[in-house]
């Protein structure tokens, strides 16, 4: 495969004759390592077409795939105390926040946005792996918790679409109190009477896993998505053997019953408007046309004397 | 015979002195007797010295100190007519995770905590204290009769973390954990947590969602071990020293964040040098909150439990 690499992009260089697009021009799949333009890969959202591979997909793009037509307003995060431990290792945790910030264009790990799904108004709090890997510090954990309560106040369904490393170590403490806050949050939901669901997507592990990600009330995971408490190499350090096929893979969790459903990409919408119609809207039983003759002898209960007169 | 931490090296040379001296001693000769009231009194001072100023990852050491008084010790201590109770009733019983009524100042209460083990074969027993999710499974059985028996909870932390292993991941470690802590969050009747330890990350806070919540003086609580975040942040587990440090892992820097209430003091030189001393103390911190607490209704107590979790770290600051 890697000719196509090493071959066909010089060409398209050449060709072109600008030498940044190719880049952009062409994405490899992470999975089977097959090259595809761009476009194709974004039409198909970023899942390949030769194996079914489902790549990491921008956080704006899923909500764009989410919600009806497209269309969301994302709100503003709460504003929380910047870097309350005074945090640095090589670089300064502020650094660090400045540095993602300007990558992403967000101000923490997290977005929460509302619009409508399947009609229905609905609210997402969606993670963005490629701020600080998606770990969760306090702007994370208030964004949860603003997303509940907005939720609660539109009488909505929240879903909550992890993609983490877990906890912000830089936060300390701090982070791992998000555990119990998160916790707090969804469970504001759930008393309000409302569907809170968890999309699993790649990675989501440590304590968002542990906390919010393992509450819903439906779990569903994207194909192929690595999720679990203890990372992999922690776990091969300790039980020093060889860990097992498809080790927490979202299939792994399927069969070990920590997910309802693994649901590929393309059908995540359909799916996720389905469950919470039937989980908010129960509807009345349907009448058949013929109401059933409740003096049918068949199906009449006898009375205490019919029952005498049997004797 | 105890055990020395390294930076205790020299009072362990001067108490070994004394202990010599002692040997030889009652031969008449008055001035033994004035040589070792000197060494002691040096000794003394050498200790408040060490344990007045512990740094950070000095704590982490005192915290892990094998004859530190686990949750055996405190039970032992501090409840009376104990029964221990096993099992979550769908895999097995966890020994990293133990727990059973008993009576505490003549009270029914539910105790629950994590057992590391007071030598190698318990360490091995109760995996070092490392649950698995049967364990916290246990631990939320357990919470749930103490609701139905209206029985104050207790827990004593003092967990590495939660076990990573294949068993733990494939039976639901993260669910198991997350589960826990949203029981201890609903519960009807009071729960106070005592850190008297290592307080593990998640294998902590599982356990630790509490209406109140103490440290013992020396022990720590972070959100990952010093080593294991020198290994992914300064890319060397020997920076562990540094990290311990950048986490604020310590009760007092706790204290000052707000996430732990309140600090209860240990006897001079650690838990470990009079461990009588700390189980008497922990005793009447722990009686202290439940009196307070008791007499919250069922409604105050779980909307007060929630409301400090959602401000924790709102007006945090070093
Ligand atoms: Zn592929």
């Amino acid at each position: 495969m890697n000719w196509i690499a090493n071959f066909v992009r010089p060409r398209i260089k050449a060709l072109v004759g600008q030498p940044d697009v190719p880049d952009n021009l062409w994405t490899k799949c992470s999975g089977c390592g097959q090259m595809m333009f761009h476009r194709d890969v974004d039409e198909n959202h970023h899942v390949c077409q030769h194996c079914g591979h489902h790549m990491h997909l921008p956080v704006d793009k899923r909500l764009a795939l989410l919600f009806d037509d497209g269309a969301y307003e994302t709100i503003e995060l709460p504003k929380v105390k910047v870097d309350p431990l005074k945090f640095r290792d090589h670089k300064r945790y502020t650094d660090r926040l400045k540095e993602a910030q300007s990558k992403t264009g967000r101000q923490d790990a997290i977005i929460v946005a509302h619009g409508r799904m399947g009609g229905s108004r609905t609210v997402i709090a969606a993670f963005d792996f490629k701020f600080m890997g998606g770990s969760m510090g306090m702007a994370v954990g208030e964004g949860l918790v603003a997303a509940a309560r907005l939720a609660v106040m539109q009488q909505a369904p929240l879903i909550a679409i992890p993609a983490s490393g877990g906890a912000r170590m830089q936060e300390g403490i701090l982070s791992l109190m998000q555990m119990p806050r998160t916790t707090v949050a969804v469970e504001e939901v759930k008393e309000a009477g409302l569907p809170f669901i968890v999309l699993l997507t790649d990675p989501t592990t440590g304590g968002v896993t542990a906390s919010f990600a393992m509450l819903g009330d439906l779990h569903i995971a994207e194909p192929g998505a690595m999720i679990g408490f203890a990372g992999r190499r922690v776990i091969e350090q300790t039980v020093r053997e060889t860990l097992p096929e498809g080790f927490q893979t979202s299939e792994y969790l399927l069969d070990h019953g920590m997910v309802d459903l693994v649901v590929k990409r393309s059908d995540l919408r359909e799916t996720l408007i389905r469950v919470i119609d039937l989980l908010t809207h129960p509807g009345v039983p349907e009448m058949p046309d013929e109401p059933v003759d409740t003096k049918d002898e068949s199906l009449a209960i006898p009375t205490p004397e019919e029952n005498r007169e049997a004797e | 015979m105890r055990n020395f931490l390294n930076f205790e090296q020299p009072i362990a040379e001067l108490e070994g002195k004394i202990e010599e001296l002692r040997h030889l001693g009652d031969d008449g000769e008055v001035n033994i007797a004035d040589e070792i009231a000197r060494l002691q009194t040096k000794a003394d001072k050498l200790l408040r010295q060490a344990y007045s100023k512990l740094t950070p990852w000095q704590k982490v050491q005192v915290a892990r100190h094998p004859q530190r008084p686990h949750f055996a010790d405190y039970v032992a201590g501090l409840v009376t007519d104990y029964v221990p109770l096993a099992g979550d009733r769908a895999y097995a019983d966890d020994k990293a995770i133990q727990g059973g009524i008993g009576r505490f100042n003549g009270r029914s209460v539910m105790v629950i905590g994590h057992e590391k083990g007071g030598d190698t074969q318990g360490r091995v027993k109760h995996n070092f204290g490392m649950a698995r999710p049967e364990g916290y499974r246990k631990a939320m059985r357990l919470m749930d009769m103490a609701d139905r028996f209206r029985l104050p909870v207790v827990t004593l932390v003092d967990t590495p973390g939660a076990y990573p292993g294949v068993g733990a991941e494939e039976r639901g470690q993260a669910e198991a954990i997350a589960r826990s802590i949203e029981k201890c969050l609903g519960l009807t009747v009071p729960i106070v947590s005592v850190v008297i330890g290592e307080g593990g990350s998640g294998g902590a806070i599982a356990l630790a969602a509490a209406d109140r919540v103490l440290m013992l003086e020396h022990s720590v609580y972070s959100v990952i071990s010093p080593e294991g975040c020198a290994s992914i942040l300064w890319r060397s587990a020997e920076n562990a020293q540094t990290a311990a440090e950048a986490l604020r892992l310590t009760a007092a820097d706790l204290a000052k964040l707000g996430v732990v209430d309140r600090v209860v003091g240990e006897p001079m030189g650690g838990a470990h040098r009079v461990p009588k001393e700390m189980i008497d103390a922990l005793g009447a911190a722990v009686e202290r909150e439940l009196a307070t607490l008791s007499e919250l209704d069922v409604a105050t107590l779980r909307r007060q439990r929630r409301e400090k979790f959602l401000a924790m770290g709102r007006d945090a600051q070093i």
